[in-house]
Order: C-alpha cells, then sequence, then structure tokens
C-alpha cells in the first residue's frame, strides 16, 4: 500500500496498452477517434449490463447471500454476451461508415482499413474494460492500509494488475479475430470468441485462487494472440524476417538500409 | 458572437458566474455564417466530380484531425480541474457561498422545496446569461466595440489575478508550501500581465493556448465551488437546452448576432475562443481591436466577481475585420461563430483555397464549452461516490458527444451548438454510471470477477 505498489500495479496493468497507443494509434487521428468510439461502445455495454442486474437485484432477497453471489454471476455472463453483441454492433457500424465513405470519397483506398478498426476498436474496448476494473483499486493502493488484514489474499493488487493486463491485451486480440470471422463469415471463429471470453470470466469465478484464474486466462491469452497474429496476415516466415532485420517491405518504408 | 460576449458574460461572471455562463454556454451557438454567401459548403456547379470527391476526402482527414485539435485541449483542461478537485479539498468545500446568481439556498427541509429552489436558481442563471447576451447583441448592434473589449479586458484581468491568487494560495495550503509575499507577488504578477499580453495581444499559439485552458479551468472550479448539488446539474441541462436554441432558432441572440457580423462582413472577437491555429493572427495587422486569435477569456462584467473568461462572445467575437476578410478570401464561405464558446470552424471543404489551407485553418471551441465540460467532469469526480468510474465515464461521454457535434458540423456546415450533445451524454453517463454501473462494479471488485 504504497506508491511503489500503485506505480508497479499501474505500469503491470497498462503498460503495454499504453505503449501499443503512443507508438500505433496516438499518430493518427482517426484511429484515436475509433478508439474512443470502442471505449463508449464498451461503456454502453457495461451500462445497460449493470441495468439489468440492478433491476434482478432490487427485486431479489437482499439478505440471501447465495442468491445475490448467483446473481451477480448472472450479470458477469450477461454482460460478457452484451460487451460482444456491442462489438458485433460496432463492427457493422464500422462497415456502414466505411461504404458511406468509400462512396463519397470514390477512392479506392479508404483512409483507415477495416483490419486496422478491428485493432483499435478491440483496444478501446480493452481500454474502458481494464480502467473499470482497475483503476478505483489502483487509487485505493496509493492510500494507506493494510492488505488482507481480515484474511483475505495478500497478492489482491498484484493480481488484479496482472489480470487487467491479460483482460486488455485480451480485448484487443478479440477484436482482431472478431472483425476478421465477421468479414469471413466464417461463425464458428466469432463462437470461439465469445466462448473465450466466456471462459476468461468465469474462470475468475475461483479468485482468490489466483494460480485457477490467472494461468488459464494467460494460456487464453497466448492462443489468442497467436490466433490474432494468423488473422492479421502474419505467419511464421513474417515473424523470422522481421526479427533478423531482413523485410525488404519493412525496411524501405522505414528508410533503414539493410 | 452574441454568444460569445454572453458567454463572456456568463464566464466572466465569476461571481455571477452566470454571466460568464451565458455567453459561455451558450452552447447553441452554431454559427451558420457564410458570410453573406450562401450556406452552401462547397461550391456545387463550379468543382468537378473528382474534385468535390477530393473534398470531401480531405474533409475527413482534415476533419479527424481538427477533432483531435479540439480533443486534446478539452481532455488538458479536464485533467487539471480532476487534479484539483481531488487534490486541493478547498474546491469540494462547501462553505455556504453562493454565487449573487443563484440566490436560493439548497439546504431545506423537504426535497420538494430543494428541487423548487434549484429550478429557480437555475431559471434566475438562465436569465441572466439571456440577458447578457441581449446586452452583447445590442452593443455589437451600435457597434459599441469599445465597451465590449473594456468587459473583456476587465474580466480577463479579474480571473488572471485575482482567480489564480486564490488558487495559488490554495494549491499551497494543501502542500504546506510556506512561501512569502514577494515571491508570491512576483509569480502572479508575472503570470498575470503575461497571460493578458498573450490573449489580448500576440504571444506565442502555444503559450495562449495554455492560458486559456488555465482560465477555463479557474472558471470550471469555480462554478464547481459555487454552484450547489441540484443547482449545477439543472443548470447544465438548462444551458444545452439554451445553446440549442439560441443558436439554431431564427430569432436567437447568438444566431442575430452571427447574422450581423455576416452582413457586416466583421470577425466576431476571438477573445472567448479556443483556436488551434494562429495563421490569422498575420494577416489581420489593420485590425484595431485586440485580436484574440485564441479564445479570449471571456470579459468579464466588473460587478461579477467570478468571471468566466470563457469565451464569451464580445461584440467582435474577437475576429477582427482582418480575420475575417482574410477568412473570406481563403474559405469562402466563412462560419463565424458569434457564439464564443461554440465556435467550431470546420473549414468547409468546398474552398477555393488549396488543401495546406485547411491545416492551417484549424478549429475554433468557444471558452464556455470548455468550462462546461469541465464543470461536469468536475463535479463528477467530486461528487461521485464511484468515483474514478464515473469522472471515467463522463470524460468519453464528452470527448464522443464532442466527436458527433463536429461530425454533424462537418455535414451541416454551420456553425452548430457544441453543449446539447456533450452535456446530455455527459448527464446521462454520470448518472447511470453512479447509480447502476457503481455497485456492480463494487459488487465485482470485491468478489475480483472480470468481466
Amino acid at each position: 500500500m504504497t506508491v511503489a505498489v500503485f506505480f508497479g500495479c499501474t505500469f503491470i496493468a497498462f503498460g503495454p496498452a499504453v505503449a501499443l497507443f503512443v507508438f500505433t494509434i496516438a499518430r493518427d487521428p482517426l484511429r484515436v477517434i475509433f478508439l474512443i468510439a470502442g471505449a463508449f461502445f464498451w461503456l454502453v455495454s457495461l451500462l445497460l449490463s449493470s441495468l439489468v442486474w440492478f433491476i434482478t437485484v432490487q427485486i431479489s432477497n437482499k439478505n440471501s447471500a447465495t442468491q445475490q453471489t448467483g446473481l451477480l454471476i448472472f450479470g458477469v455472463v450477461l454482460s460478457v454476451l452484451l460487451q460482444e453483441t456491442f462489438r458485433y454492433g460496432y463492427y457493422r457500424l464500422l462497415k456502414k461508415a466505411n461504404e458511406g465513405l468509400l462512396a463519397l470519397s470514390q477512392e479506392d483506398t479508404m483512409p483507415i482499413s477495416i483490419r486496422q478498426l478491428a485493432y483499435v476498436s478491440g483496444l478501446g474496448f480493452g481500454f474502458m474494460s481494464g480502467a473499470f476494473s482497475v483503476v478505483n483499486i489502483l487509487s485505493d493502493s496509493l492510500g494507506p492500509g493494510t492488505v488482507g488484514i481480515h484474511g483475505d489474499s495478500q497478492h489482491y493488487f498484484i493480481s488484479s494488475a496482472f489480470m487487467t493486463l491479460a483482460i486488455i491485451l485480451l480485448h484487443m486480440f478479440w477484436g482482431v479475430v472478431f472483425f476478421e470471422s465477421c468479414e469471413r463469415q466464417r461463425w464458428w471463429a466469432l463462437g470461439a470468441v465469445v466462448l473465450s471470453h466466456l471462459v476468461v470470466s468465469c474462470v475468475t469465478f475461483v479468485n482468490p485462487h489466483y494460480q485457477g484464474s490467472l494461468i488459464p486466462t494467460y494460456i487464453i491469452l497466448s492462443v489468442m494472440a497467436a490466433w490474432a497474429y494468423l488473422c492479421a496476415g502474419g505467419s511464421l516466415r513474417n515473424l523470422k524476417l522481421c526479427l533478423t532485420c531482413k523485410d525488404k517491405d519493412f525496411l524501405l518504408a522505414n528508410h533503414r538500409p539493410r | 458572437m452574441a454568444d460569445h460576449v454572453e458567454n463572456a458574460v456568463n464566464n466572466v461572471s465569476s461571481d455571477g458566474t452566470e454571466a460568464h455562463r451565458h455567453t459561455e454556454t451558450s452552447p447553441g451557438r452554431t454559427e451558420v455564417e457564410l458570410n453573406g454567401q450562401p450556406p452552401t459548403a462547397r461550391p456545387p456547379q463550379v468543382l468537378t466530380d473528382t474534385e468535390e470527391d477530393e473534398d470531401e476526402e480531405l474533409t475527413l482527414k482534415y476533419g479527424a484531425k481538427h477533432v483531435i485539435m479540439l480533443f486534446i485541449p478539452v481532455t488538458l483542461c479536464m485533467v487539471v480541474v480532476v487534479a484539483t478537485i481531488k487534490s486541493v479539498s478547498f474546491y469540494t468545500q462547501k462553505d455556504g457561498q453562493q454565487l449573487i446568481y443563484t440566490p436560493f439556498r439548497e439546504d431545506t427541509e423537504t426535497v420538494g422545496q430543494r428541487a423548487l429552489n434549484s429550478m429557480l436558481n437555475a431559471f434566475i442563471m438562465i436569465g441572466v446569461i439571456l440577458v447578457m447576451t441581449m446586452v452583447l447583441v445590442v452593443l455589437y448592434k451600435y457597434r459599441c466595440y469599445k465597451v465590449i473589449q473594456a468587459w473583456l479586458f476587465f474580466s480577463n484581468l479579474l480571473l488572471l489575478f485575482f482567480f489564480s491568487l486564490i488558487y495559488l494560495g490554495e494549491v499551497f495550503k494543501t502542500y504546506n508550501v510556506a512561501m512569502d509575499y514577494l515571491t508570491l507577488a512576483l509569480i502572479i504578477w508575472n503570470f498575470g500581465v503575461v497571460g493578458m499580453i498573450c490573449i489580448h495581444w500576440k504571444g506565442p499559439l502555444r503559450l495562449q493556448q495554455a492560458y486559456l485552458i488555465m482560465i477555463s479551468a479557474l472558471m470550471a472550479l469555480v462554478f464547481i465551488k459555487y454552484l450547489p448539488e441540484w443547482t449545477a446539474w439543472l443548470i447544465l441541462a438548462a444551458i444545452s437546452v439554451y445553446d440549442l436554441l439560441a443558436v439554431l432558432c431564427p430569432k436567437g441572440p447568438l444566431r442575430i448576432l452571427v447574422e450581423t457580423a455576416q452582413e457586416r462582413n466583421e470577425t466576431i472577437f476571438p477573445a472567448l475562443i479556443y483556436s488551434s491555429t494562429m495563421v490569422w493572427l498575420f494577416n489581420m495587422a489593420d485590425s484595431a481591436e485586440t485580436r484574440n486569435n485564441s479564445s479570449h477569456p471571456v470579459p468579464e462584467q466588473e460587478n461579477q466577481v467570478a468571471v468566466a473568461p470563457t469565451a464569451q462572445p464580445e461584440d467582435d467575437g474577437g475576429f477582427t475585420p482582418a480575420w475575417v476578410d482574410q477568412q473570406q478570401h481563403q474559405l469562402g464561405p466563412m462560419q463565424s461563430t458569434e457564439d464564443s464558446r461554440r465556435q467550431i470552424q470546420e473549414l468547409p471543404s468546398a474552398r477555393p483555397p488549396p488543401e495546406e489551407d485547411d491545416e492551417e485553418r484549424g478549429v475554433k471551441l468557444g471558452l464556455g464549452d470548455f468550462i462546461f465540460y469541465s464543470m461536469l467532469v468536475g463535479k463528477a469526480s467530486a461528487t461521485a461516490s464511484g468515483d474514478w468510474n464515473t469522472t471515467l465515464a463522463c470524460f468519453v461521454a464528452i470527448l464522443i458527444g464532442l466527436c458527433l457535434t463536429l461530425l454533424l458540423l462537418a455535414i451541416f456546415k454551420k456553425a452548430l451548438p457544441a453543449l446539447p450533445i456533450s452535456i446530455t451524454f455527459g448527464l446521462v453517463f454520470y448518472f447511470a454510471t453512479d447509480n447502476l454501473v457503481r455497485p456492480f462494479m463494487d459488487q465485482l471488485a470485491v468478489h475480483q470477477f472480470y468481466i
């Protein structure tokens, strides 16, 4: 419960996401706008799911703890489904907007491709999801206190930070895979994305047994990372070329001599 | 322009924050001015199809750039306000004092009485703003530019010296920093004088923008401190409606102001307008009026203590005639936004000037808009029990509202009120997040469930 914990957890949770933002999105105004619009869509989905949860809580028995936990689980599942629905809605909106822009401009190339939009919107969802999950916890970690004084886990902050990191990156990968599967009409891939999101959320029900929740989450994260990389057009060959600085197109584009 | 002046009035009067707010808040000043030219966004028959398409594409690209050019100062202003609210407790303490424009108290016995009092407060505030706008329109119609300039000057003076002194004092108190009066006087004197020079005369663009942001933040903080709870929310809602009407209705004061400016082919004082470029400054050599290249704080009225220097629409709106001429020459149909608040100037795509002019044209947004956006987010961070979640939600909502407003601006190519959409989203998200999302997220955090 110190400044060190605060900064440590903040950088763990948001470091990669902010780095991605600064290096790939911040320069292009269109991407920033779509990122914020993605965040907005996630927010609306959260609002709706909170509304439904709130209503169910109001009409339920407030004294029964099991019922409240059951309702919370229901709320989580509903929220995940709504998030994916809004991701699909955002995809449709972007498609329409893109078509409109293309028709208006009558140019062959669009200012931003659907793949970039997938990445940006996924990151937008991730930023908002991560922020809502962890910002209050971070601000509490700045102040005085003792972690787990009532017998709860001592690793609350660090596990929250790692979980948030996973969620943010997962949202980004889900976005890429989701949009790609919508483009190619591969509905099984869509279902897989929704299913993996559900699995990740449901796995957190075993918290504070963090080995039961963090490990599966990170396994799913690596799988989704590989899948998103393949969807975005990457391959082993590309990876090798990039890492050994032999990728001529990339070098040419960046004016660096081989 | 009238909007600006009014905004200026609204903004300027810190005590009478209403005055300031009015001018500033006139959300709706859509400036549809096309300086005497037909309100078509692009020259229909002149350009060929490809040119039109290219213009459209460029409009999109430059539109996105303009949106970001406004996102950044709005975000900075909000960050300053939220950081101050979170650290300096002075601005969240209610010491019983209220502005003279909100005479009714809210610590009443019954809820009904409280609701009535806050509605009366909001009503009075809007009334004051309306009166200020009318005064501005009248002053402008009868060409009393000097009066408006003096008004703006004194408003800024009050804001830059008096309010920043109070702010600095409170910051020192919070962090227990000891400072002697001599150093303090030196700091405040330099800050104030440089601010006055930057805003009313010439200065580096970034410095000018920084001063405008600081002034808007100071005004928003004053509003947050001195407006009682329900009154503040009601005023936000009412100002949005007022802005919408004032800018879009044919007989709205802001619209009259803008049209008058267009008829005379004059520029409105950009006193209360935040501008992202200074390109007109150098061309407005012959303007005798103060060139407020960027948003000028709204001129404060003498009797108003709290000056909301936010874009008070001076008669001129800060656009000197030279600037207007240059605009006209460059842009063709000019959208002069009298509403200082709202001056969101998208350069229309169908313009004779080449593309690079688009980049230099930049966008304008009235300081009143800054003030009210920051006030909403500041209140969200001050009073919401959901704390950071509510603040974040309101922040995103306001940015999206601004984005939509700019999109509409690009589509309709006339001056539009910047307050309604953003404030509506902000209010909806504030109340929804505070009451619905917060308990849900709290429960999730307790169990460490992730969605």
